[in-house]
């Protein structure tokens, strides 16, 4: 389990990344973190001729909070996040999806927008971006542009990026007053990969019912899934026990998951409406901490 | 087939100048040389050791910089003007650390191979703050694996250090 | 001469019976262990193995040039130029009834299983000798493949070895009483199917293997980080046509966990000496995780299909057993599926009894020993029944258990069976009623039930899960211990066996400093290499503490007395009147008066050239000794689970485990007790996380940790631990192996658990691992593809 052979780039700015990967595409990968690019190299599921080490690019190496939302660079790690009083207090459901990545390890190397750009669709990240409307910021030598979280993942593993394209940074606009967030999963173990997983986030309005909610799960289809028709139930809604079993109902009925090697489709179909559930049951609670 | 070999039939190397366990050196390195082979057999540290190659059993875990990290889904290009430790260095003149006197007392290693990636994990994460409780020991654990012990001697390890109010993690 | 005694009162020795920590630990614990991968060997030059990854194919043509024109390979071997070693590697255990297929080191014409060896690359590193696999081109003729022991057994399957009639590999039958009158006259039968699936030893290191021809010395020295070595050197010696003096094997002093894969013999084993001698250049191959997952043996999957029949106080009249065991590609041995034949009726008195086993052929690779080595599956079998008699009759399992179990005073007991060894299934020794009343004591079960009632109004399911069993450990033939006073008074024991963790270096320092007298600080041992003493067997099957331990007891004895008597004739006394204290022999009365072991040595090993010697005097102080039991030596224990069961996830959380051990006597509680917790977390595993899981065709589906679930601290709890003691009256210490009977219960007390928290569903549990999947299928009763 040893790569490849491959020609090792470590630039220190952006733009030599961005004229590697207009020279070098589909011959070239970006390494970030490495905590999944690397096992497919030492696997040689991936042989790239070039790699190209965005460790040395000093100014991918940070995240801003600002008023209008959090900015994260190419290099910021999980852990650097996770461990942010700020992005705790102004992201809980980004904080509370870090913390159950993988272990420390792992998250001490890997980065919020590498997991991303890896489109793995059983992954925390994909979800909970899709569910903060997440933009992300993608850059090649010659174009800039910004693709919304939910058109960014086209298939397990695939993402909207070319060849020539670095995910420079994402964007989560700020939470809204008295928005709220949870994030809820099976896992076989601490640290797995969703067997199902759900992101949801929802706005308490003044008259005591869930608005704008978002419900977007993880490991049922080959892109984290949006159930917009769950989301038109419950939105509007004091998301009451009766609530609460209608959309878990509603899920069960809808839902065509996918199978694979860690669980089958009718697990999923089973769960993936608990997991929602729950995830709700969570908004309900939060609806008095804030002030509604 | 790897377009690599193709390519470039001599293997890329280049100069990285790396501090390991305190001694500071300059070494070539196959470009493509994970940093745990380049430990192992490039450094003669061979206490780091290769359990999966894949980053998920915890054996080549190391500190680089100030943080725990796989030494197998790094390359030894990467360790470039990094500081490393290592297993190592956890001893001074053969008298055990703490935590390693831990360990011994606690029966926390069988075959000892994960050992060193256990420690590694645990040095790290005892810096950023005691280990209170069995569940913060467990949590401390969980990103490694340990075949023989069934992890009951390495929670038990834990739970015995001092912490700063000078009692027992296990007193609690 | 002194009488060999024995140790029965443990209160009365120095060593033996303390927790003594290990001295292993030092070099462990600083980066200076020696596990093969770590020994430096300078200048080897590194393998690699292309694998089939065709799970049944022909190979009609391989092409290396491409691989051996690359910069940095030094050679290219597949079957044509590997004739003189192209013979059959047999299994450990067989039985005349084997449909007998021929397994090679390499692949000469048919591959049968994802993972088999096709080509070695040897180049100057392991990077470069994977960028040649790549470059070999190997023409495959796919041919049908089967995937599952059910699909090798369906009418018209393909046939996993073209030419053999059947997949059947052996069919064997073994009956006590008369099992089939007994289940047509039984008041009450229960039938049931369940299955155990694949699982893996996953030792942290993986398997290697390094060697080089010794020019000078015309030997051939192999390091083999295997359980076996003597095993190894016999086997190489055999296929090389070489005399065993010509092969020296060498398991390192550390080997990095074992658990059964390293006891078996590998085709990579033969094939890296052999090219390594070929090349006139050592050869080292590590084998990486993806190879291991692929290549190593494991175990584990079987189908028991059986049937017990009882009377209205539930009492056991018969039990019928009728199971199919996958054998994988070829046959390494039949040890696991004939363990498990006479592992069903546990600490039960069985009147009748009818244990039949059905073994086949599948395109996987091989099964073979893996902790537990077919007794979990068939404590699964029994204990899993032994709840549905309870269920049936509204009994508390426990109940059941206590009425059933063979009495302290029923021993030595005969079972009717014959075990794996090949002597009848009698029972040494045991306390079956204390390891349940053990569990008693720790569970108030009148408690327990009202919780469980009270839980679920909450809707909160807890459940109760038991499983006893009985297990053969310390078999033979023999193993063999070598004791001897060197030239500075110190006391060396060299072993056969080779350790993976269990702590040789302390335990059999404790049990030769006992049986001399002397300082422990004396004693050193050493291990593994085939130079240090001429024969012996290995590492496995629970069997070295009443093997090796008795060995080093005898020989250590033996040694005692040569020691005193040789003070005796220096100190012109009677050796009577003569003790062993620290590092001296003295006279009882008179302490001042005494020799130094190493004037001892000086005398009598080194002596005076040529001169003659008193005749009562003793010379060159080393004895070895072979110990050899008449039988396994049978341990026992229980294991009692409670579990909380989440009905909409399936997910269990294991509130407490109690874990019951009668392994005789201990000799070091420290390291028993790491034993027993080091299998609980096994069996932890295969209750619920660990499978490998294979396509229909033989496709192996989880080769990474990512899809093959290890358990991690987060989900082993630390269990509640008692022993019994028992001693074993086989051998003078009254040990018996514990290295598997804290795997061996698990599976069957989680499932038992977990069905009866889902009792209020009447959820039938027939599949283990009890991953989430399977939890919900059974409470929703939806079908699942299994294979």
């Amino acid at each position: 389990m040893k790569p490849s052979r491959f020609i090792y780039h470590a630039p220190t700015q952006i733009e030599e990344v961005l004229d590697l990967l207009w020279e070098y595409g589909d011959e070239a990968k970006i390494l970030a973190g490495g905590q999944s690019l690397m096992p497919m190299l030492n696997f040689r599921l991936l042989a790239p001729a070039h790699l190209i080490d965005i460790n040395r690019v000093k100014a991918l190496n940070q995240y801003s909070l600002s008023d209008s939302g959090l900015t994260i660079s190419a290099l910021a790690r999980h852990r650097d996040l996770e461990l942010s009083p700020e992005v705790e207090l102004a992201y809980p459901i980004l904080h509370e999806g870090l913390t159950n990545i993988a272990h420390v390890q792992i998250r001490n190397r890997g980065t919020i927008c590498g997991s991303l750009a890896h489109a793995d669709s059983a992954a925390e990240l994909p979800s909970i971006m899709m569910a903060l409307d997440g933009q992300m910021n993608v850059r090649s030598k010659s174009s800039r542009r910004i693709v919304p979280a939910g058109e960014f993942f086209r298939f397990h593993l695939t993402s909207d990026l070319d060849s020539t394209e670095l995910l420079e940074s994402v964007f989560i606009p700020s939470m809204k007053r008295n928005s709220v967030g949870a994030f809820d999963e099976v896992t076989r173990r601490k640290g797995d990969f969703a067997l199902v997983g759900a992101a949801v986030v929802g706005t308490w309005s003044e008259r005591g019912t869930i608005e704008d909610c978002r419900i977007v799960c993880s490991g049922v289809a080959p892109t984290p899934l949006r159930l917009l028709e769950a989301e038109e139930l419950v939105s509007g809604t004091d998301l009451s026990e009766e609530v609460l079993v209608a959309v878990q109902q509603l899920v069960m009925e809808s839902l065509e998951p996918t199978e694979d090697v860690h669980t089958s489709a009718q697990y999923r179909k089973k769960v993936t409406g608990v997991v929602v559930r729950r995830g709700l049951a969570r908004l309900a609670e939060q609806r008095s901490v804030v002030n509604v | 087939m790897s377009e690599a070999v193709e390519l470039d039939p001599a293997e890329a190397k280049m100069w990285i100048t790396v501090t390991i366990n305190g001694s500071k050196g300059t070494y070539l390195v196959d470009q493509r040389l994970t940093l745990a082979d380049f430990i192992r057999k490039q450094v003669g540290l061979p206490g780091t050791h290769l359990g999966c190659e894949h980053g998920s059993c915890g054996a080549c875990t190391i500190i680089m910089g100030d943080k725990a990290v796989r030494s197998c889904l790094l390359l030894a290009a990467q360790a470039d003007r990094e500081s490393i430790e290592t297993v190592e260095s956890l001893a001074e003149d053969g008298v055990l650390s703490p935590l390693q006197e831990a360990f011994h007392a606690n029966h926390a290693l069988q075959c000892g191979y994960c050992t060193s990636g256990f420690l590694m994990s645990l040095v790290a994460r005892l810096r950023e703050g005691p280990i209170e409780s069995e569940a913060q020991a467990r949590e401390a654990l969980s990103g490694n694996i340990c075949r023989c012990t069934g992890y009951t001697g390495m929670v038990a390890a834990l739970m015995s250090l001092p912490t700063p109010n000078g009692q027992s993690g296990g007193a609690q | 001469m002194t009488q060999l005694s024995e140790v029965r009162d443990l209160e009365k020795t120095a060593n033996l019976g303390t927790g003594m920590l290990r001295r292993e630990d030092q070099r462990l614990l600083t980066g200076g262990g020696q596990f093969l991968d770590d020994l430096p060997f300078g200048d080897f030059y590194e393998a690699a193995i292309l694998r089939s990854n065709y799970a049944h194919a022909r190979i009609l043509s391989i092409d290396t040039e491409a691989a051996k024109s690359l910069n940095g390979v030094i050679a290219v071997f597949t079957a044509s130029e590997l004739g003189p070693i192209l013979k059959d590697l047999p299994p450990k255990v067989t039985n005349p009834k084997l449909n007998y297929q021929v397994r090679l080191p390499i692949v000469k014409e048919y591959a049968r299983y994802i993972g088999e060896p096709v080509a070695v690359v040897v180049a100057e590193n392991r990077y470069i000798a994977e960028d040649a696999l790549e470059l070999i081109e190997v023409e495959y003729e796919p041919l049908e493949s089967v995937g599952s022991t059910a699909q090798a057994l369906k009418e018209g399957a393909p046939p996993v070895h073209i030419g053999s009639e059947t997949n059947v590999a052996v069919h064997l039958i073994q009956q006590a009483g008369d099992p089939e009158a007994a289940l047509k006259s039984s008041p009450h039968v229960l039938r049931e199917t369940l299955h155990v699936a694949r699982g893996g030893g996953h030792s942290i290191e993986a398997r290697a293997v390094a060697a080089r021809f010794d020019g000078p010395t015309q030997q051939l020295i192999v390091w083999d980080n295997t359980q076996a070595p003597h095993y190894v050197r016999q086997m190489l010696a055999t296929i090389y046509g070489v005399s065993e003096d010509e092969i020296r094997l060498i398991a390192p002093a550390d080997i990095g966990g074992g658990f059964g894969p390293k006891a078996q013999f590998y085709g990579e084993e033969v094939l890296i000496p052999w090219i390594a001698m070929e090349l006139n250049h050592p050869v080292k191959w590590i084998e990486d995780r993806w190879e291991n997952f692929i290549s190593a043996t494991m175990e584990r999957t079987q189908t028991h299909h059986v049937e017990v029949g009882f009377d209205d106080d539930g009492r056991l009249l018969v039990l019928k057993d009728v199971f199919e065991h996958d054998q994988g590609a070829y046959c390494v041995g039949l040890k696991v599926p004939t363990i498990t034949m006479s592992t069903l009726p546990g600490p039960y008195v069985i009147p009748n009894i009818h244990s039949e086993l059905i073994s086949c052929y599948t395109n996987i690779v091989p099964t073979s020993s893996l902790r537990g080595a077919g007794r979990p599956q068939a404590v699964v079998a029994m204990e899993r029944m032994m709840d549905r008699i309870a269920e049936h009759l509204g009994l508390e399992p426990a109940e059941v258990r206590r009425r059933n179990l063979i009495q302290p005073d029923q021993f030595p007991y005969a079972v009717g069976l014959t075990f794996r060894d090949g002597s009848p299934l009698t029972y040494d020794s045991g306390n079956y009623p204390a390891l349940l009343d053990g569990v008693l004591e720790r569970i108030d079960l009148a408690e327990f039930r009202a919780e469980q009632i009270e839980a679920r109004k909450s809707g909160k399911f807890l459940g109760l899960g038991l499983a006893m069993f009985v297990e053969g450990t310390g078999i033979g033939p023999y193993e063999g211990a070598r004791v001897r006073l060197t030239n500075t008074g110190r006391v060396m024991v060299s072993l056969a066996a080779s350790p993976q963790g269990q702590g040789y270096e302390t335990v059999y320092a404790q049990v030769a400093a006992d049986a001399i007298g002397c300082d422990i600080d004396l004693v050193s041992v050493r291990h593994g290499d085939t130079s240090f003493i001429p024969y012996g067997q290995g590492t496995f099957a629970s069997r070295i503490t009443s093997t090796a331990g008795p060995a080093v007891w005898q020989a250590s004895t033996q040694v005692k007395v040569d020691i005193i008597d040789v003070a005796a004739s220096m100190l012109k006394i009677d050796s009577g009147e003569l003790v062993i204290r620290g590092d001296r022999v003295e006279v009882g009365d008179d302490p001042e008066k005494g020799v130094s072991l190493a004037e001892i040595a000086s005398i009598a090993n080194v002596g005076r050239h040529g001169m003659s010697v008193a005749r009562n005097q003793p010379v060159a102080i080393e004895r070895t000794s072979y110990f050899k039991p008449s039988q396994a030596a049978y341990s026992s224990g229980i294991s009692a689970i409670i579990v909380s069961v989440d009905v909409e996830t399936g997910k269990i959380e294991i509130l407490r485990s109690i874990l019951g051990h009668d392994c005789g006597t201990v000799l070091n509680p420290l390291l028993v007790e790491g034993q027993v917790l080091g299998g609980h977390a096994h069996g932890i595993g295969n209750a619920i996380y660990e499978e490998a899981k294979y396509s229909k065709d033989g496709q192996p589906l989880t080769v990474s940790y990512l899809d093959y679930a290890l358990p991690t601290a987060m989900e082993v709890p630390t269990p509640e631990l008692f022993h019994v003691v028992s001693p074993s009256p086989l051998n003078p210490l009254g040990v018996k192996g514990s290295g598997e009977g804290g795997t061996v219960p698990l599976p069957a007390s989680v499932a038992n658990a977990v069905e009866d928290a889902l009792r209020p569903f009447g959820a039938r549990i027939r599949e283990i691992p009890l991953t989430p999947d399977r939890v919900l299928a059974a409470i929703y009763g939806f079908q699942r593809d299994e294979t």
